[in-house]
């Protein structure tokens, strides 16, 4: 009797969604129609209509102009948007439960432990997956999280599939790096100190680039290769631009940490959480740097004790490229909302354009993925979201998602 | 353990002897007479939408404030304004009571100890911080009244103190904003938990079973000190030795001191409403995120629920069914619901967050805004003084850009008692409303799990 209560109610929650749709959930060719189209590329699209084709879109444009194929599905919405890009994440890895069996974000074993690959630790089917799914989450870069010196690899996936490889965008993106009191030992494990960490770091990059010297060395000879080293051949990738190294650091002086090593070892850097960049914006601005900007509801203590809500308008308007993320805090709750964090910057700052952009569009250049997501343009995939209203609102529901084309959520959230 | 109880209570009766003990109040060491305000004039707020909770919102209203209380609430023609009363324009803004928080963890807090589950004689109020930064973050999020509670950890963490936000001037100690009953004691409730939270290694239970056991075993206990004290009558010499823990749970167990259970499974939620029968306490049940699978049990039993609502459920396995919906299945089914922080789980900055996604899932856009005012009001027995726009009742208040549930609204500024508490155009009250450098320097509270897996 409880239950069916419940239902009938949640039913009638569904009934007032604005969806309209009678197809089965696969179908591939879909017309999405809102009353107003954030492409993301250009202006928005007062009474658009994105139309999707195998999967990806195959035209973008005001309803006046853009003919339905008959034989597509309509979904209509108030506002629909391109799905949304979650910039750091430990969604998979850190599964809902938190209980040790689903902890599988941060090996604490060895403080340096780069060759450890978040395609290995990634569960597709955690719940929290679908949470983020339904709330129009399209993509995360999720992987081994902040909180020892190099915790392992990260990777970029879309919410949807049975495995990791069905939701798999890159298969390596970033190293995981945190230079902040989270990473220091205690007693007479190292690293202890903000100085010993650093001392670490440079001493696996030169190994590293001797590594990649002796491979140099030995040309076409395999006998004279070095041995296979998991780690240094990580960190080889990260000195040679293909990964890059994600630093999580909060405190001005662990942002100054991050720059100096940049500078000195050349390896493409992105800031992670930062709650003091903002007292950094020329030297961040010059060093090229991108940053996933920390949530809002980060405990303000420790390094973060000087957050503020109004660093992601500072950033911007200091002209260095920002993406919001949801984070990670091993307590309540498991994954933030990136949705709910780009909110927080348009009511702190940011326009409404510039706070859509740290979740898509931005997002997606940061990531190196803008030709695939992050926008509605035409031979992109067809992730969308549609929202019954400002999808910045609290109060506004996720009525429908697309990934790939494929109908994903029609469920409001 | 006997002995070391006596010793604790030995060396607590030691430093409250100058106080005189009243019955059923154990906090005689600081004034009995409640920090008063010192608003000096009366000031009538004009042109402001008004929502007053307790009945329609008023368009182009007046409000006006005398003495530290509301003394006329209504639409400008109905309101005569007495002349020379300073009078502020606020039209375009709009004004509701300061929100009430039944359930935070503010000013660095930590009750209990590692030595026992249930130690009800232990006040949370003896271990706050009133210099602690999270107090004018909370006033930067439009609260004027606090429950400020231990931590979830034990059966019993011990008593919580209802506290208002009087920090037009920087209080020296919680005796500043501690709000006093009606016999001159500390308002406060008992802080109660079940489910995995209190769960250890002994003393501490390891099932739900022996965490309802020792539960009944120190009622009973209560129950029986209870009696002696009442067939002693007047006769001093024949009352059991004072004991702090037993005589907290005789308050509770006389409707005098408000039992604040977290409980988040159905199962726990159930069983806190039959200890709550069985020893007659009065309970607010708090957190209650399986609340929607027994919303009519809750209904029945006539027990108001407290709701945390977060961004996504989890974190631990009696949270996993933690849904938006809750507070909705719960206004549905007819039982009484405020809406709290939890402030270190959620920023108290953001709790117009909490409403806005319980009606996202749902609720009724007045039963959230009543989830942040009068219903929490009630679960603290503090209605008559707070919780609602009404003439008689206390000045707290807060000045809001717009429609509270929008994310794009600011606090503008925060009363308490007829005094301005927070004023987000003053650069050191902004900084706090937006952090920034300086704007930390918190204590982590005392808490169970925090940086726990």
């Amino acid at each position: 009797m409880k239950r069916s209560t419940l239902r009938l109610f949640l039913l009638s929650i569904v009934a007032c969604g604005a969806l309209v749709s009678q197809a089965t959930p696969a179908a591939a060719q879909v017309a999405v129609r809102g009353k107003i189209v954030h492409t993301m590329a250009g202006d928005p699209i007062a009474d658009g209509v994105v139309i999707v084709t195998d999967g990806k879109i195959s035209a973008v444009g005001s309803a006046d102009q853009i003919a339905i194929p008959e034989s597509y599905r309509v979904l209509q919405a108030a506002v629909v948007t391109p799905g949304l890009i979650d910039a750091h994440s430990v969604v998979g890895l850190g599964g809902m439960d938190n209980q040790d069996q689903d902890q599988e974000q941060l090996e604490s074993s060895k403080p340096i432990q780069p060759g450890m690959r978040a395609v290995d630790a990634y569960n597709a089917k955690d719940p929290l997956v679908e949470w983020l799914r339904r709330m129009g989450i399209t993509t995360v870069h999720t992987g081994h999280a902040p909180g020892e010196l190099i915790s392992g690899q990260t990777m970029i996936v879309k919410t949807v599939g049975n495995t990791v490889e069905d939701a798999l965008i890159t298969d390596a993106w970033g190293v995981a790096c945190t230079l902040s009191a989270d990473a220091q030992k205690a007693g007479t494990q190292s690293p202890g100190t903000r100085g010993k960490m650093i001392s670490m770091l440079r001493q696996q990059l030169i190994e590293a680039r001797e590594y990649l010297a002796k491979q140099a060395a030995a040309g076409g000879d395999a006998s004279k290769q070095p041995s296979r080293n998991l780690r240094l051949e990580t960190l080889a990738r990260v000195l040679q631009g293909e990964l890059r190294l994600i630093v999580t650091a909060d405190r001005g002086q662990d942002i100054a940490s991050a720059l100096r090593l940049q500078e000195e070892f050349k390896f493409p850097l992105v800031l992670d959480s930062a709650a003091e960049s903002y007292t950094m914006t020329e030297e961040i601005k010059t060093a090229g740097v991108p940053v996933f900007l920390h949530p809002s509801m980060y405990r303000s203590v420790g390094d973060r004790e000087n957050m503020s809500f109004e660093t992601a308008a500072k950033l911007k308007a200091a002209g260095i490229p920002i993406a919001l993320q949801s984070g990670y805090e091993n307590y309540v709750p498991k994954t933030r909302v990136a949705l709910f964090e780009a909110a927080i910057t348009a009511a702190n700052g940011l326009s409404f354009r510039d706070a859509l952009a740290t979740i898509t569009i931005d997002a997606a250049t940061i990531l190196g993925i803008n030709d695939r997501v992050g926008s509605l343009e035409v031979g992109k995939d067809a992730d969308l979201a549609l929202y019954d209203g400002d999808p910045f609102e609290y109060t506004t529901h996720c009525i429908g998602v697309l990934i790939d084309g494929k109908v994903v959520s029609e469920e409001v959230r | 353990m006997l002995l070391s109880k006596s010793g604790l209570t030995c060396l607590l009766v030691g430093i409250l002897s100058v106080g005189c003990w009243v019955a059923a109040s154990t906090d005689a060491a600081i004034s009995p007479v409640e920090h008063s305000s010192k608003q000096e004039a009366a000031i009538a707020f004009v042109g402001a939408r008004l929502i007053p909770i307790d009945r329609e919102p008023i368009e182009n209203g007046v409000l006006i404030i005398n003495g530290g209380k509301i003394t006329a609430i209504g639409s400008a023609d109905s309101v005569r304004i007495p002349a020379g009363t300073q009078t502020v324009n606020v039209s375009g803004k709009t004004i509701m009571p300061g929100l009430v928080d039944t359930h935070s963890h503010i000013g660095g807090i930590g009750a209990a100890d590692g030595s026992n589950p249930i130690q009800p004689g232990v006040r949370v109020m003896d271990s706050i911080n009133v210099r602690d930064s999270g107090f004018k973050r909370a006033l930067a999020g439009g609260l004027t009244t606090l429950n400020i509670m231990p931590g979830s950890g034990h059966l019993s963490s011990g008593q919580t103190v209802y506290v208002k936000l009087r920090f037009s001037e920087q209080p020296a100690s919680v005796a500043e904003i501690a709000i006093r009953r009606d016999d001159g004691g500390i308002a406060g409730g008992l802080k109660m938990a079940n489910g995995t939270n209190p769960q250890g290694d002994p003393p501490f239970p390891g099932t739900r079973g022996k965490a309802a056991y020792l539960v009944r075993e120190q009622f009973i206990k209560a129950r029986e000190y209870q009696q002696k004290l009442a067939a002693a009558g007047d006769d001093e010499s024949k009352k059991p030795p004072r004991d702090l823990d037993l005589e907290t749970l005789v308050e509770v167990m006389e409707g005098k001191r408000m039992v604040h259970h977290h409980t988040h499974r159905h199962d726990d939620i159930m069983t806190v409403l039959r200890l709550s029968e069985e020893f007659g306490f009065r309970v607010v049940l708090q957190h209650v995120s399986e609340g929607w699978k027994v919303a009519r049990e809750i209904a029945a039993a006539k027990a108001p629920c407290s709701v945390i609502v977060i961004d996504s459920p989890g974190g631990k396995l009696e949270a996993r069914d933690m849904r938006y919906e809750t507070c909705a299945v719960l206004e549905h089914a007819g039982a009484r619901v405020a809406i709290h922080t939890d402030d270190w789980i959620t920023d108290s900055r953001l709790f117009f967050r909490s409403a806005g996604l319980a009606v996202r899932g749902g609720m009724s856009r007045e039963a959230a805004l009543e989830a942040l005012t009068l219903a929490g009001a009630e679960m603290l027995d503090l209605q008559d003084r707070v919780g609602s726009l009404t003439p008689g009742k206390d000045a707290d208040f807060i000045i809001l850009s717009g429609d509270p549930l929008s994310v794009y609204t600011k606090v503008e500024q925060t009363w308490v008692e007829g005094r301005k508490a927070f004023d987000r155009a003053d650069p050191k009250d902004r900084l706090y409303a937006v952090g920034g450098y300086g704007a930390g320097h918190d204590q982590q509270p005392y808490f169970c799990c925090f940086g726990h897996q």
